[in-house]
């Protein structure tokens, strides 16, 4: 619910997420869509024909300048050296002391110019602190108020958006993007997303956001595309083992404790954070994010204890009920004796051990045969 | 949204049936609207005793944790085991086959301290 003082933000789609009669919520200083049928039916939307996601309140920041490469080199944990113009790379932005600032998506688009996809709950954060490092090394501006984004997600979504956009989609690899044309306004293409499902990420002008939605509504109608609330956002990620700033990254985890380590190049010859994340590699981790799923019943939540035999050794960070996998998983960081495959944990929930198994991530596979629930 | 007449309501949003000595208890269609998907519910065993305004069990949606509150004080006589097996029923039919508890009431008198349809009509309306 909305308390009535709180002056939120809204996105250019607000009056469509209104007319589509969705609960909206406070979300990072925005009144968002957090379900408009309910989370289950958009989730298996998205991941057996597709869904259309308002994003507009990620935020962008671009880096610009002749030294832009060095700029964004110098505090990204990932090498933006190995990035083509028109390509995308998952990345994260460091304290000294190796703590997430935020986990972001980097976009080149030519040598001297490269943009930040940040979350929405630290857009103005992540701007002060990169223009702060960076100095005057390049130039940093804040775009998020300038581009809207939507997402649309799920196995139909390229045939649906090849309807109403002037590029040809099949040429366009994940975690790549093109500027084009989509639904009559100018629009940058990305093959990127956050649902574990094919993809795109469309980004245009704040005031063409609408045009974007209602073609991408009419071209995928005959398909069954839905909207998505954020409710569903949440549940489709989690099932890919997907981190959410602010469960499974904050100022006190490191991207190696949250294994990321395939976006962590230690080779690099300096980035803000990397002295700590070197020793961290070399003397190994306290403590490291794993997937659990219950096999006794109950939910994990967002801060329940999470035991071995009668010792509190972590905490639950994300739990739900996976509406593909209809069972009960979750993340979350244990000490790291206790992270391995199989391991036997118990999570408190209402004063009861839970028995849990430790899994792999993603717990959801494309694919896999979708158990509906009826 | 629907306010079954012949039903007493918390603010808690529970509901009840008083029939005799005995009454059924289960949660509103305001309730299980406000919850979303309902995918795991709580109850207590047969024979436990409950007290008015305090919790029985609890339900969940794919979101969001809610503790459940008894509407009166006696000692539960029967369970609906299936609804707990089949907890997405709530959302379905929230004042049939969503019913929760039987329980024998200590203090019939506590009935009247409920909320009457128009009464909870009101109170949810002004919530919103």
């Amino acid at each position: 619910m909305i308390s009535k003082n709180e002056k939120l933000k809204v996105t250019p789609l607000y009056d469509i997420h209104k007319g589509l009669n969705a609960r909206m919520v406070s979300f990072a200083g925005w009144e968002m869509p957090v379900q408009y049928t309910g989370v289950i039916d958009e989730h298996l939307v998205v991941r057996k024909t597709c869904g259309l996601f308002d994003v507009s309140h990620m935020g962008e920041i671009e880096v610009s300048g002749p030294n832009a490469l060095e700029a964004v080199q110098s505090i990204t944990t990932n090498d933006a050296s190995l990035l083509k113009n028109g390509q995308v790379q998952y990345t994260l932005l460091c304290y000294p002391s190796g703590g997430a600032v935020d986990d972001v998506t980097l976009y080149k688009f030519s040598d001297t110019r490269y943009m930040f996809c940040v979350n929405a709950s630290n857009t103005e954060k992540d701007f002060k602190w990169i223009k702060e490092n960076i100095k005057n090394l390049a130039d940093v501006k804040d775009m998020s108020s300038y581009f809207g984004q939507i997402a649309i997600q799920g196995p139909l979504s390229q045939e649906v958006l090849q309807n109403t956009c002037n590029l040809d989609l099949s040429l366009i690899r994940y975690y790549h993007f093109q500027q084009g044309n989509v639904a009559g306004v100018d629009a940058m293409v990305s093959r990127t997303g956050y649902t574990g499902e094919d993809g795109f990420e469309i980004y245009t002008q704040w005031d063409n956001t609408v045009k974007v939605w209602e073609g991408l509504s009419e071209a995928g109608t005959r398909f069954g595309i839905k909207p998505i609330g954020l409710g569903a956002r949440d549940t489709l990620r989690l099932e890919m083992g997907f981190p959410l700033y602010g469960n499974e990254l904050n100022e006190n985890i490191t991207p190696l404790e949250a294994g990321l380590h395939k976006f962590v190049k230690l080779d690099k010859p300096y980035f803000i954070g990397k002295n700590i994340l070197e020793k961290q590699a070399k003397e190994g981790l306290n403590k490291r994010l794993v997937g659990l799923e219950m096999i006794e019943s109950g939910i994990p939540r967002s801060h329940y204890k999470i035991f071995a035999r009668d010792r509190a050794v972590g905490e639950i960070t994300s739990g739900t009920m996976s509406p593909s996998l209809s069972k009960a998983i979750g993340m979350g960081y244990v000490e790291t004796q206790f992270s391995s495959i199989d391991t036997k944990l118990s999570v408190e929930i209402r004063n009861k051990m839970v028995m849990a198994r430790v899994i792999k991530t993603p717990f959801y596979k494309r694919n896999m045969t979708t158990k509906v629930a009826n | 949204m629907e306010f079954p007449k012949d039903l007493r309501y918390t603010k808690e949003h529970e509901w009840v049936r008083v029939e005799g000595n005995i009454v059924t208890v289960g949660i509103t269609d305001y309730a299980q609207d406000s919850l979303g998907d309902v995918v795991y519910l709580e109850l207590p065993n047969d024979g436990t005793g409950v007290t008015k305004d305090e919790t029985f069990g609890v339900v969940e949606s794919v979101k969001a944790v809610s503790d459940l509150y008894s509407p009166i004080s006696g000692t539960v006589i029967e369970i609906n085991d299936a609804l707990v097996d089949s907890p997405e029923v709530i959302n379905d039919d929230p004042y049939g086959d969503a019913w929760m508890l039987k329980v024998e009431m200590n203090n019939s008198s506590e009935i009247k301290e409920l909320l009457t349809a128009d009464e909870y009509r009101k109170y949810v309306e002004e919530e919103k």
